[in-house]
């Protein structure tokens, strides 16, 4: 499958700071917010965002980690990936603006048990959720408060994601199938 | 009534008397009329001809060891399904066990036992009387009358006789009516819940263990009693290495004992409880099919076993088939039935020996037939033989044919074979019960 | 204006542990033996994940909704059949408990068709205490359902095994070239039977230490014929606790004094008791531990079973969580 890439490690770096200064626009401050980043490639992003929230609004931000395996509806299909990682937020959640951070958005099942794994840690004040790419085909009634980027496509392409913390280095590509099989939309 | 035969051009392979060639074989009014060259035989009207070409032909198989399960026990087996199997094995004489319900301890049960055998055995069916009423080991049997009701020996299988005092008595009684004492040797306070060998594979699998010596102990027991009484003594299912080399110094002493040996001991290892070599986690761990009594030990003593079947200290191979329901069989491994139904896969099972170049096919032959019917005499006619004038009980067999064991086609009721599945050489062609044909292999 | 130090644990360029390779192919837990190590990680793993939850306010995730969780205890316990069900409860399973131990089942059709009916009334996943060795192999060749051994007979106790693992691991770090030393009951003790496994295959060294009579006569054999170069057998206690990092007395049973296996309780006491003097044989470090439940004075002295050593509630404890992480693997990782 031939890859193309979409962002490089420049339009990631952009793309983040845009969207840590909505949040912090969006929240008037910086104040009461917790960073979640969902297991793995979120968790390294809600870092960046929170470094980038923190030169701007001088106040250190939370960070956590989230895993949802725990909380996925579809347990079946787990020995594809069974690997569950550590949950770990350092604060308790209630009363608190909690911004989840994703790297990619596509169904929004994983944002549906995310949600649901956070309201078992305590009550926050309200959920938000910031994605770097956001690819569309939702089948559940949620929508991103934050975007990175917005990569119409279609279902049976791929959208990857690498960061450099996991994969060693920054960018975002798409794996399109074989030639012929899809009309592309730009 | 049954017709005269022509067993044409089969390896005519007799023991009794040294025969060991391609030839025909005669039968006709039921008895052996004529051996001999290939066409030369003496001309008959009413003759059916066998093709034996291919074919080993030699005495009917004497099993001196199985369980008919009749009276009491006939969901395990009849005295019908029990020699119709016997007759697919290739046995035409069968020796069956004493612990039926209600055991054969009295004239009456032996008396049922050789009418029912009569009229729906297939085979000829020898009954072995109990050496103590009920088999409890207290009080000796009416010996006497049962020898008269004609019982070829004298066992509690299943059941040692544990009191020496007894077996000393019971050995002086049968001293007397030159009947041989067969005991299942087994020290039962030392193999007490046991279910296996005692050894790595019990160790790993959590199973308590039935030591060596639990056999070992009673056999030299039996062997100093025999010497003392002057009785025959005959040792089933030998399973150790060590009973081997005891009876074998008996044997050297002059001490009048017997022995015989089962397919499965001299071909299974504990190792098969686990499955296969050192691997569990398949179908056949914790397989109670291959759970039985005396339990499957190593290799040392298959060698052992197989070295005393040569030299004359082993004199026979009987199956102590022992067929159980799937209720009896389908449990917990230590729960489980002990037993293997064998008659349907001994001759099978050994040919794998004689394929493997462990033993030689004359050998196996006389502990199929001329040996173990010398152990029972000639009360019964002369047996294990195909000298003319005698019983025309003649099994055929190809030596080659492959087939694979599938229980469901058991004539016996017992489909507890640790054999299933496997691939065998050799298979029973035909069977001849006093001139009468009572089993045909089906063509393919 | 005062510069913000950023704050250092997001500063400091995390590095992410490589994902586990480990593909989990077990559609029932019998015993340990056929675990690969990385297996074993991932169960190690996935209970980290487990006792995360476990000290929640709320100690319930959604994981196994609408799964069904059967627990057939065919002989008596208490602990470990709690610590399943919890398991299960924890992961919102439902969960049916069979005692049969006090039934009039006793014999084999009747395991096979209380498993077949257990199995039509919907059952998941079948957690199964037996008192004969090897009942769990006879009972996944008359289901489809999954089924975890939570003890055999004399045979194996995985989730046991497991346990002592994870317990291990949180305090020393790793298994490997641990000395762990298991003494007394070996012949009749499926803990210890797992344990050979489940150590040896994380690298560590098992020391069998127990009196004659209650060692399996082909133990040596077993030793060799399995390969386990790591397993020794030791029937005196002082050699065999020298340098433990871990040591484990197992219950001793009155009945085996009984039965003659021992000459007295007495002797097994002074010969094999677990005291704060021959403990201190063992490395500075060393764990305590116990399958449980503990004869106080009999195979540990209470100052041990109580000291500062003693990791024995913790186990009880990460019971639960080992056990949810199989509970949760079996119920996805099952790919029929």
């Amino acid at each position: 499958m031939p890859e193309r890439t979409l962002m490089s490690a420049e339009d990631i770096q952009r793309a983040l700071v845009r969207v840590a200064h909505e949040i912090v626009e969006r929240n008037k401050g910086a104040k009461d917010i917790v960073l979640v980043g969902m297991q793995t490639r979120g968790v390294p992003l809600s870092k960046r965002l929170a470094t980038t929230i923190q030169s701007l609004e001088e106040i250190a931000i939370p960070v956590g980690s989230l895993d949802i395996s725990l909380y996925r509806d579809d347990i079946s299909s787990l020995h594809l990936k069974p690997v569950i990682h550590r949950t770990d937020i350092p604060t308790d959640v209630t009363n608190k603006q909690v911004v989840l951070v994703d790297d990619v958005f596509y169904t929004g099942r994983s944002i549906r048990a995310a949600m649901d794994a956070l309201m078992d840690l305590g009550r926050p004040q309200s959920i938000q959720l910031a994605v770097l790419i956001d690819r569309g085909h939702r089948e559940l009634p949620i929508r991103a408060d934050y975007v990175g980027k917005n990569i119409p496509t279609s279902s049976n392409e791929e959208i990857k994601v690498y960061v450099k913390e996991v994969d060693g280095e920054d960018k975002v590509t798409i794996l399109l199938p074989n030639k012929g099989a899809t009309d592309e939309s730009d | 009534m049954s017709p005269n035969l022509l067993i044409s051009g089969g390896h005519i392979l007799d023991p009794s008397q040294g025969i060991d060639k391609v030839a025909d074989l005669l039968i006709t009014k039921g008895k052996i009329a004529w051996l001999g060259d290939k066409g030369a035989a003496p001309s008959q009207s009413d003759l059916t001809t066998i093709d034996a070409t291919g074919l080993v032909v030699c005495p009917g198989f004497v099993d001196l060891h199985c369980h008919l399960r009749e009276p009491g026990f006939e969901d395990k087996e009849t005295i019908a399904t029990g020699t119709k199997a016997a007759a697919k094995g290739g046995f035409t004489t069968v020796c069956c066990m004493p612990n039926t319900n209600p055991p054969l301890d009295t004239q009456a049960s032996i008396d049922y036992v050789k009418k029912t055998a009569e009229i729906k055995g297939a085979v000829q069916v020898l009954p072995i009387g109990c050496v103590t009423k009920g088999r409890q080991g207290k009080e000796l049997t009416e010996m006497s009358e049962l020898a008269n009701a004609g019982v070829v020996g004298f066992s509690d299988d299943g059941d040692p006789v544990a009191s020496s005092r007894i077996m000393s008595l019971a050995m002086d009684y049968s001293q007397a009516l030159g009947l041989p004492i067969i005991n299942h040797c087994e020290d039962k306070e030392l193999s007490d819940g046991g279910s296996m060998n005692d050894g790595w594979v019990s160790a790993r699998l959590g199973l308590k263990g039935i030591p060596k010596a639990a056999e070992e102990i009673i056999v030299a027991r039996d062997l100093a009693l025999a010497h003392l009484t002057g009785a025959k003594l005959h040792v089933a299912h030998v399973s150790t290495n060590s009973s081997v080399e005891i009876i074998r110094r008996a044997k050297e002493k002059g001490i009048a004992v017997t022995a015989e040996v089962t397919p499965h001991h001299l071909t299974l290892t504990e190792e098969r409880i686990m499955g296969s070599q050192s691997e569990k986690h398949n179908q056949l761990t914790y397989d109670t099919n291959a759970k039985v009594n005396p339990p499957l030990r190593t290799e040392e003593d298959i060698a052992a076993l197989i070295k005393g079947l040569k030299d004359g200290t082993i004199d026979a191979i009987a199956t102590d088939h022992a067929p159980h329901t799937s209720v009896d069989k389908m449990c917990e491994f230590g729960l489980a039935a002990f037993g293997i139904s064998g008659l349907e896969t001994a001759l099978a099972c050994l040919m794998s020996l004689v394929h493997g170049g462990r033993l030689d096919l004359k050998t196996l032959i006389s502990k199929l037939t001329f040996e173990p019917a010398t152990i029972i005499g000639t009360r019964y006619g002369e047996l294990g033989t195909l000298k003319p004038g005698c019983r025309a009980d003649v099994t055929l067999f190809n030596p080659n044919k492959e087939w694979i064991v599938d229980s469901r086609d058991f004539a016996s009721k017992g489909k507890n074979t640790p054999f299933d599945g496997c691939q065998f050489k050799g298979r029973v062609i035909a069977t001849i019960v006093s001139g009468k044909v009572v089993y045909r292999d089906k063509p393919e | 204006m005062k510069a913000i130090e950023p704050n250092s644990s997001i500063a400091t360029p995390e590095t992410f542990p490589p994902p586990s390779v480990a593909v989990w192919q077990h559609s029932h837990v019998l015993d340990l033996d056929d675990f690969t190590q990385e297996e074993i990680e991932l169960v190690l793993e996935t209970a980290d994940a487990m006792a995360e939850v476990l000290t929640r306010e709320v100690k319930r995730v959604p994981t196994l909704r609408g799964k069904t969780v059967v627990t057939m205890f065919y002989e008596p316990s208490t602990r470990t059949r709690a610590s399943f069900e919890l398991a299960a409860k924890n992961l919102s399973a439902d969960t049916v408990s069979l005692d049969a131990s006090k039934s009039s089942i006793v014999k084999g059709e009747s395991l096979i068709d209380s498993l077949r009916t257990i199995q039509a009334l919907g059952a998941d996943i079948i957690v199964m205490r037996h008192s004969q060795s090897g009942a769990p192999y006879l009972a996944t060749q008359h289901v489809t359902c999954s089924l975890i051994n939570a003890g055999d007979g004399w045979h194996a106790h995985p989730s046991q095994a497991l346990l002592d693992l994870y317990t291990i691991r949180r305090h020393l770090g790793t298994l490997a070239n641990l000395k762990v030393t298991i003494i007394g009951d070996i012949m009749h003790s499926r803990v210890a039977r797992s344990n050979v496994w489940g150590m040896t295959t994380m690298g560590a060294r098992v020391i069998l230490c127990a009196p004659p009579t209650l060692l399996p006569r082909g133990l040596d054999s077993f030793i060799a014929n399995c390969q386990l170069p790591n397993v020794s057998i030791e029937t005196e206690i002082e050699p065999a606790l020298k340098n433990a990092d871990v040591v484990m007395p197992l219950r001793l049973q009155m009945e085996r004094q009984q039965s003659g296996l021992l000459p007295s309780l007495r002797e097994y006491i002074q010969l094999y008791q677990l005291t704060l003097e021959r403990l201190s044989l063992a490395k500075p470090h060393v764990l305590v531990m116990h399958p449980g439940p503990i004869n106080e004075g009999i195979e540990i002295s209470p100052e041990v079973a109580h000291g500062a050593q003693s990791v024995i509630e913790e186990q009880v404890t990460n019971g639960v969580a080992i056990r949810m992480a199989l509970l949760y693997l079996i119920a996805g990782g099952k790919n029929k």
